[in-house]
């Protein structure tokens, strides 16, 4: 392939199923993959050459059921993994245990364990709406062309007659709102409150109380709808999918860096990578977070001035970190029984106390008492650890990116108060670890090439979303940069193991004629 | 550039030329340009015009927005800010310059200067440092505003050259039209380009706050037959109308100050296509307006000659008398040394073309009783007034 049709800057999962799916059509797809193996966030990280951490993605949802049939993922080693449940931890042992469609607990009231299955039913069903505008580019609103009016009208209907009269009141009262009056609304346990508050704000520079939090839980709830979230990671699909995009003909040359997107006449032709080499190619596809994209690899010079300015302006400063433990032995978590380490734990005791972890990220603090989720992958494939040896992996919300006085001070420190405070759930552990690894905003920003280190390559804030995502002249991913398209997670529907920024971008890019 | 804290509490700046200005002023007549007192008119309207057109008219031309642009990729910011190739531009020379948004659409006119290698300066009409801030990402660039540290003063008119030169400023022989030099005045250093806004003979002093009394004093100390005037901003008007200026804000709503949809304009529809160079690379708003360039043209801000004497004032323009409405009249005067009505009016063309035959329909008062009237108008695309002494080389000397 000496010059390909498509080259797509960035092996991430959403490159791949890009990729897959043009290759697939019959084009010549050249994939430039920076790191050293496909998958950027979701491929494994090695420790100490002996433990595999699932990257940033250890708990995933099902890939959607077009994508695994369409790229034929099940031929390459696909499957969903096994269903897990999300246990709240509570200090005194007194956990919550929230199931697929039932939770438990000692704390819990009669009523709240009567309101929560009608409730998730509910919500699961708002996110149901809103899968013509996730499964679609978003549609212009001005010039709209059939498509456009057709997604519209499937969301219309999915949303008056798919929802009923009563329930869309309740939606259109919801989507804007957050996720504190929701909760507070519906149930009276703080722990129970505080348990799924969380999938409203881990990724997001967002509190319970942030406008537009019901909104970034309803787009967590429609992975859900795939099926159960599972420790299953990354991996394993991002390794079907790279032997699917092989399959159908595509090239994946990994430690390849993109230097700079070549553009000519407001149309890009090719790439530069790092080496000086020149690939050119008829259409360039961007993996890469769109400020990279615009503003490292074409440069705000090739853009006019006020579309340079907006994606300068994207909100996308990450605020997870993640802590990996090498563990020498099985850890104990009070109250748990060894075999319910294979579900997801969260240290988020109520709303107030996530709202107060929050707060200091806003300027430029670190918690003292962070939210965290944590699971231990280990228990789910022991291949992933030496005999006897264990993974945990933790996400750590509301870390700065703009840490006042700089990460390379205070991140052992940082790390310290985590492991203090899974000291806490889990007596003991300190004496466990082997080894670890703590990734800051900033590490992952250095680390997977996305500006700001951002879960989401954006946040999914509201006036960042749909026809908004990542800023509107580069909504539909194509961009004002002729022949040069987006298909990351940075645009439309966003974040998450999806794959849907991937596929929605093939299937415009082919629908506006391919690489012809 | 320092702004003091309490500047707020002199809303209204004075320029370094204020006391000779208000010395002269017998009318008191005074507005603001760009928070500065400046004249509309000093003594006599007619005077001031003749002195443009036959003698020598001095306006204190500071209040313009001046901004500073250098560093080394000085040149690639300004060829990707402006829509015009300035490839051709070098140290000491001037280009008519227009910028527009991402869509295509004016936010301003100006006149480039390039004082020397990466150094760059930037005259305005409106206030601009936001955009130019703006359109700084990825460029390595300084950009000041020197509105309040350089006095300018615009000397125009027939006998300009003579009179700067009787002043004492030597030099001027071999400076052509857009050109700069670095001269002096009694001792003071001075630049001088041969720029304006009159469509006469012409220059712009440009020099330190300190030195502006007495390069006034020079100016009006000179003796002999040379007719200088200082002139307000209503000669101004009638002078650039008949040079077939525009301005942008007054002849159209300039981009960054449009609310409406469809209100703004682009250079090819307020006749500035020829500064618009779509091969040159890059440039912001150059995919909007090459797509508009392969449209029909959808409207023209158009030179208008408008039949009879009468004062036409606020109009709209039809094709056809009593025929469809297609315009409005956006600026007019009665031009004395024409003896015609003039007006600048924005048209919708027809099929990519002006209509054939224009018509404005205006109300205009005879001893306090108004009347209707039609008057046949007459599209012109060359400037309505253009004298060959305007751009000889050396000027004529008187």
């Amino acid at each position: 392939m000496i010059r390909p049709d498509v080259i797509i800057i960035g092996a991430g999962h959403n490159g791949l199923v890009c990729a897959a799916y043009l290759a697939r059509a019959g084009m010549d797809v050249l994939v430039l993959e920076s790191g050293e193996s496909t998958g950027g966030m979701a491929a494994p990280r090695v420790l100490n050459d002996d433990y595999h951490f699932p990257g940033l993605a250890h708990v995933t949802y099902p890939i959607s059921p077009t994508i695994r049939r369409d790229l034929k993922l099940d031929r390459f080693g696909y499957a969903p993994g096994k269903a897990i449940d999300t246990i709240a931890l509570d200090a005194n042992g007194e956990h919550l245990t929230i199931s697929a469609n039932s939770i438990s607990g000692n704390r819990l009231g009669e009523a709240d364990i009567d309101a929560y299955p009608e409730f998730r039913k509910q919500y699961l069903a708002f996110a149901n709406s809103l899968s013509p505008l996730f499964n679609n580019k978003p549609p212009r609103l001005k010039d709209m062309g059939l498509r456009d009016t057709a997604t519209l009208a499937r969301l219309g209907w999915n949303i008056r007659v798919g929802l009923g009269r009563e329930s869309m009141y309740e939606f259109l009262r919801v989507a804007a709102i957050n996720i504190y009056d929701v909760l507070n609304e519906t149930f009276d346990s703080e722990q129970l409150q505080g348990a799924l508050a969380v999938d409203a704000v881990m990724g997001s520079a967002m509190g319970p109380r942030t406008p537009g939090t019901v909104l970034t839980w309803l787009q967590r709830l429609f992975g859900e709808l795939n099926g159960a979230p599972s420790l299953h990671s990354g991996e394993q699909l991002v390794n079907a999918l790279t032997q699917s995009a092989e399959d159908a003909g595509a090239v994946i040359r990994c430690n390849t860096r993109v230097r700079k997107i070549l553009v000519e006449d407001s149309k890009a032709f090719g790439v530069e990578l790092d080496d000086g080499e020149l690939v050119k190619a008829k259409l360039v596809i961007s993996n890469a977070d769109p400020r990279t994209t615009f503003s490292s690899l074409v440069g705000a010079p090739q853009l006019d001035t006020m579309f340079a300015n907006r994606v300068a302006q994207i909100r996308g400063s990450g605020v997870v970190g993640k802590l990996h433990l090498a563990l020498g032995g099985l850890p104990e978590f009070t109250g748990i029984d060894p075999t319910g380490l294979t579900n997801r734990f969260l240290v988020a005791p109520s709303m107030r106390y996530i709202e107060h972890a929050f707060n200091p990220s806003k300027y430029g603090e670190c918690p003292d008492n962070p939210v965290l989720e944590i699971t231990l992958p280990s228990t789910h494939n022991n291949a992933l650890a030496p005999d006897g040896h264990h993974l945990m992996s933790v996400n750590v919300a509301f870390l700065p990116y703009d840490l006042d006085g700089g990460w390379a001070e205070q991140k052992t420190t940082m790390a310290y108060k985590v492991i203090s405070q899974l000291e806490r759930y889990s007596p003991g552990l300190k004496s466990l670890i082997v080894d670890h690894e703590f990734l800051t905003p900033r590490d992952i920003e250095n680390e997977f090439d996305a500006t700001g280190g951002h879960w989401h390559h954006g946040e999914l804030s509201i006036h960042q979303s749909f026809m908004m995502r990542p800023t509107y002249g580069a909504a539909q991913y194509d961009t004002p940069i002729d022949k040069l398209f987006l298909c990351g997670a940075g645009s439309h529907p966003g974040g998450g193991l999806t794959g849907l920024p991937g596929r929605n971008a093939a299937k415009r890019i082919l629908e506006l004629g391919g690489a012809k | 550039m320092n702004i003091s804290h309490e500047h707020f509490r002199q809303p209204i700046g004075r320029t370094p030329f204020h006391d000779r200005m208000a010395a002269l002023s017998k009318t008191e007549n005074w507005t603001t340009w760009n928070c500065y007192k400046v004249p509309r008119v000093v003594d006599k309207l007619s005077t001031e015009y003749f002195a443009v057109r036959s003698g020598c008219a001095v306006m204190d031309l500071t209040p313009m927005e001046k901004y500073r642009i250098s560093g080394q990729d000085a040149r690639a910011y300004l060829d990707r800010l402006v829509t015009r190739d300035i490839s051709n531009l070098r140290p000491g020379r001037v280009t008519y310059v227009v910028w527009c948004n991402d869509d295509g659409k004016v936010i301003d006119d100006g006149t480039l200067f390039q004082l020397k290698e990466n150094t760059y300066r930037l005259c305005a009409q409106h206030h601009q440092l936001d955009w130019l801030l703006m359109s700084a990402a990825g460029f390595d660039v300084q950009i000041e505003v020197e509105t309040h540290d350089v006095a300018a003063l615009a000397v125009q008119g027939p006998t300009s050259y003579s009179v700067l030169t009787a002043a004492g400023i030597d030099g001027l022989d071999e400076l052509k039209p857009f050109g700069i030099r670095n001269l002096e005045c009694g001792g003071m250093p001075v630049t001088v380009s041969r720029t304006g806004y009159t469509g006469d003979l012409g220059y712009e002093l440009w020099t330190d706050p300190d030195h502006a009394e007495p390069l006034w004093d020079a100016i009006f100390g000179v003796q002999g037959q040379y007719d200088i005037h200082a002139m307000g901003l209503d000669a101004l008007e009638m002078v650039r109308i008949e040079a077939g200026f525009i301005m942008p804000g007054f002849d159209f709503n300039t981009a960054n100050s449009t609310i409406r949809d469809g209100y703004d304009r682009s250079p090819y529809e307020v006749g500035l296509g020829w500064v618009v160079n779509l091969d040159k690379g890059h440039f912001c708003g150059r995919k909007a307006l090459k797509a508009e360039n392969e449209r029909p043209a959808r409207r023209r801000l158009t030179k208008l000659v408008v039949e009879g004497n009468k004062p036409v004032g606020e109009a709209f323009v039809y094709a056809g008398k009593n025929g469809r409405q297609v315009g409005e009249i956006k600026c007019t005067i009665w031009s004395p040394i024409l003896k015609a009505n003039l007006a600048l009016a924005d048209i919708d063309c027809i099929n990519g073309r002006l209509p054939e035959r224009l018509w404005a329909r205006f109300d205009y008062q005879r001893e306090l009783k108004w009347r209707t009237a039609w008057a046949r108008c007459h599209a012109q695309t060359k400037p309505f007034y253009s004298p060959d002494h305007k751009s000889a080389t050396p000027p004529a000397r008187f």
